[in-house]
């Protein structure tokens, strides 16, 4: 039920608001899990989650101004994969750092058994989650809709209210 | 019922699938069987434990037995609707 009709399903309203590829994680999967249990789901995407709508999604992850990222290696024995390893700030900030970071991160997700995040957003829109587009932060980064994939809507916050006053479950992410 | 008294008409099997892909292969499966019907389903996600319950609770279906086989988590859903 959602607030106002108890006969229609559970509502889920989700503001994905970064578009780095850990934070992409969240949204999508709390997105797709609440759709596979019946609920009505939108996820709002706005600043930096606009990219999450991209095409060809380029999210990249890095441990710069992140220091509770684990640094570990997703290859070799199991001893060795714990070793949390201590990278000097300066080294993450050179050329490449962030490739070779989310290169290891997307192997680690995958080895672990996690769908890609392609993958999780695929299955949302598989799912039916309506997936909804920021018109104004499109408008300031100079995004049109033929950026993003073709199942998104566009809209403001007014609409997203309207369709968060009626959810059970509201978030921001 | 006991495990051995249960006849599956479909198992879905999501060994070495992490959070959410087991609920969401559930949430597949579940559709592709008639009400009443049993569906058996496979995890290793140890998240699994929680959240396969926590789904019948949201979806209204009905998990018959939950049980541990080795590594597995194996539960049996009744679809209701």
């Amino acid at each position: 039920m959602s607030k106002s009709d108890p006969n229609a399903p559970k509502r889920l309203a989700i503001i994905a608001s970064k578009g780095t590829l850990d934070w992409a994680y969240p949204p999508l999967i709390l997105a797709s899990a609440g759709a596979a249990m019946g609920w009505d789901v939108s996820i709002f995407h706005t600043f930096y989650g606009l990219t999450l709508l991209l095409k060809d999604i380029k999210a990249e992850v890095t441990p710069l101004g992140n220091p509770a990222m684990p640094m570990t290696m997703p290859f070799g024995p199991e001893g060795f994969q714990k070793i949390d390893w201590p990278i000097p700030t300066a080294v993450m900030a050179t050329p490449g750092f962030n490739l070779m970071a989310t290169t290891m991160m997307k192997k680690l997700f995958h080895d672990k058994g996690v769908a890609s995040v392609p993958e999780m957003r695929a299955m949302c829109v598989e799912a039916g989650v309506n997936m909804i587009a920021c018109q104004m932060t499109m408008s300031v980064f100079g995004f049109n809709k033929e950026d993003f994939i073709p199942e998104c809507t566009v809209g403001g916050a007014g609409m997203f209210l309207d369709y968060a006053a009626d959810a059970e479950v509201q978030l921001f992410i | 019922m006991t495990p051995a008294t249960l006849q599956a008409e479909k198992i879905v099997d999501s060994s070495g699938d992490l959070c959410p892909t087991p609920i969401l292969k559930l949430s597949k499966g579940i559709k592709e069987i008639q009400i009443g019907q049993v569906l058996k389903m496979i995890a290793t996600d140890p998240g699994a434990e929680a959240d396969m319950p926590a789904w019948a609770r949201q979806t209204g279906n009905e998990l018959l037995d939950s049980h541990k086989d080795g590594e597995k988590l194996i539960f049996y859903f009744k679809r209701a609707k």
